[in-house]
């Protein structure tokens, strides 16, 4: 009887089979393991021993978690911010029809097709604190610039900078679809009404753009939790422990200390994180987004 | 009078935020061409005052970079066309047959794209450590061809393709892999661009997985290749440039051919699926 309802069923299947294999055999499956890894000593070569909440335990008294997670909080808090704010800018200015316009959408997207890895190397030359552009520059009103990728005070700052350089088009060309989307009627019936440009921003645009922007602070934080290549090359972590983010924390943890359980469950808490903070997201939808 | 003043002042300030956002790449290029006392000279030579294009000769000899162009490529086309074949006929599934579980298993892929990498990585290391697949490109080819964000971008676009299409077809005889193969992915060609674009500049780009998996020197692709450059030639940067300036000709060749793709990719997320 039941067939009768889902006659395509079995080609459905058929049609899945190949991705849903892989699905669940190399991204599922390791979900479910990460959380059971979790509570285990793994080191990549003893057989697997059950240590219950040990790893956890550890993680409270753990400096070197402690430091990369209020990093990893701040580099995602301060980038996102910035990265919105930047690609809403961007979308505003771009969000006309002048000739040549594309090529300014074009030049404002292009870091974002460049690998992090390529813009790594670039920046960390132009970073330079003696003899790099940007110091040779400052050099001319200051004495002492700042020494950007050496120094712990400012290394964050550097990454941050790059990150919205790199990652502000790429949001851009979202925002610019939302805008496109906004009836001009409504900027019309707006302006007769009296209401000046920051008046209809404020009431028109950033309301009617708030469904893109939900998505984009979603996506945005996901991605910049995932932030690895960029502090891999430039700072790899220090000065110190100044840019040691939770995601680089796990690398070391795991393949270059093979202490595999305890990188687990840092990548649970990790994942918490990411959870919660999304949770929350969907939660307060209702209150700012509207259609 | 006061419209013409305040359209050239969006237009300086339209010109500087380019300058930004292009001035690193024009001097990564410019450097590349630099003898290495030149690369630091201040003001800035744009233009190298003596050229030395011999830089890339040297780079292209002094690591293994042909061995990891070529492996960059080989990784790109092989995980490419698995993505093609498996998120299509997945994306069609779901976007176009009737079964039981369709929305809920949806949304678990859905809610997968939310898990970073990094928390999936170590037990993805560990199955392939006992499938023996650690060094080698395998590991990377079964990790990435299943992507959860290519079989969303292939619904979407399916889904929008006329039902009727396909009833008009089964009237005529033809099964559903005859409509999915002859009706609704020679339709789907703008979808399949879109896909193959951002699968291959992401396989190109790609970094941490291929740092966990790769080890040897014939093995490597090329942001590991530069990422290693970077640590060999500390101060080099002429040569570094001029080795960043090669891993980004691809990408950058294909950006222009095919920019409305490349944003076409990005916007399919920003549609409520």
């Amino acid at each position: 009887m039941k067939r009768a309802f889902h006659p395509q069923a079995r080609t459905a299947y058929l049609f899945l089979l190949p991705n849903v294999a892989g699905f669940l055999l190399f991204i599922a499956a390791p979900a479910v393991m990460a959380v059971l890894l979790g509570f285990t000593d793994w080191d990549g070569f003893n057989p697997i021993r059950w240590v219950g909440l040990d790893n956890y335990k550890r993680l409270l008294t753990d400096e070197s978690f402690h430091i990369s997670l209020v990093n990893t909080l701040t580099y995602t808090a301060l980038s996102c911010l910035l990265v919105i704010c930047a690609s809403i800018a961007l979308a505003l200015l771009v969000n006309r029809k002048t000739r040549g316009i594309t090529v300014f959408r074009a030049a404002y997207f292009f870091p974002h097709i460049a690998s992090f890895i390529a813009v790594a190397v670039i920046w960390q030359a132009i970073f330079h604190p003696t003899q790099g552009p940007i110091n040779m520059f400052l050099k001319l009103f200051t004495d002492s610039p700042p020494m950007w990728l050496a120094s712990s005070d400012w290394a964050m700052t550097s990454l941050i900078i790059v990150t919205v350089w790199k990652m502000a088009g790429y949001y851009m060309v979202l925002f610019l679809a939302g805008l496109q989307g906004i009836p001009e009627e409504l900027y019309e019936a707006a302006k007769i009404d009296g209401a000046g440009v920051v008046r209809r921003f404020w009431r028109v645009t950033l309301p009617l753009l708030s469904p893109v922007t939900f998505l984009v602070v979603i996506t945005c934080i996901i991605n910049l939790f995932k932030s690895f290549d960029l502090i891999y090359v430039m700072t790899a972590g220090g000065p110190g422990r100044a840019t040691s983010v939770l995601v680089y924390d796990i690398y070391k943890q795991a393949f270059a200390f093979n202490k595999f359980g305890y990188a687990s469950a840092e990548a649970i808490v990790l994942l918490a994180i990411v959870l919660l903070i999304t949770f929350v997201q969907y939660r307060g939808e209702k209150k700012w987004v509207n259609y | 009078m006061g419209q013409l003043l305040s359209r050239s002042a969006l237009y300086v300030v339209m010109v500087a935020i380019a300058l930004v956002m292009t001035l690193p790449f024009i001097w990564m290029l410019s450097t590349s061409f630099k003898l290495e006392e030149h690369v630091f000279n201040f003001p800035i030579e744009w233009i190298p005052s003596v050229f030395a294009p011999e830089n890339y000769k040297a780079v292209w000899t002094a690591i293994p970079m042909p061995t990891y162009y070529w492996n960059s490529v080989k990784l790109a086309l092989i995980i490419t066309a698995g993505q093609l074949l498996t998120c299509s006929l997945a994306g069609y599934a779901f976007a176009r047959l009737e079964f039981p579980g369709r929305n809920r298993m949806f949304l678990v892929y859905l809610v997968s794209y939310m898990i970073p990498y990094q928390v999936i990585m170590i037990p993805q290391y560990l199955i392939m450590k006992n499938l023996g697949l650690v060094n080698s490109h395998w590991a990377l080819v079964f990790l990435e061809i299943f992507s959860p964000y290519g079989v969303f971008l292939m619904r979407q676009f399916f889904i929008s393709i006329s039902r009727e299409l396909s009833e008009a077809a089964r009237i005529d005889g033809c099964g559903e892999i005859g409509i999915f193969a002859r009706v609704i992915l020679p339709l789907a060609k703008p979808a399949i661009a879109t896909l193959t674009i951002f699968c291959f500049s992401w396989v190109w780009n790609d970094f941490q997985a291929p740092l966990i998996y790769l080890n040897d020197d014939r093995l490597k692709t090329i942001p590991l290749g530069l990422a290693s450059l970077n640590g060999e030639f500390a101060s080099q940067f002429n040569l570094i440039m001029a080795g960043a300036v090669s891993s980004l000709i691809p990408v950058i060749a294909v950006f222009f051919f095919a920019q409305k793709y490349f944003i076409s990719g990005l916007s399919v997320g920003a549609v409520k699926g």
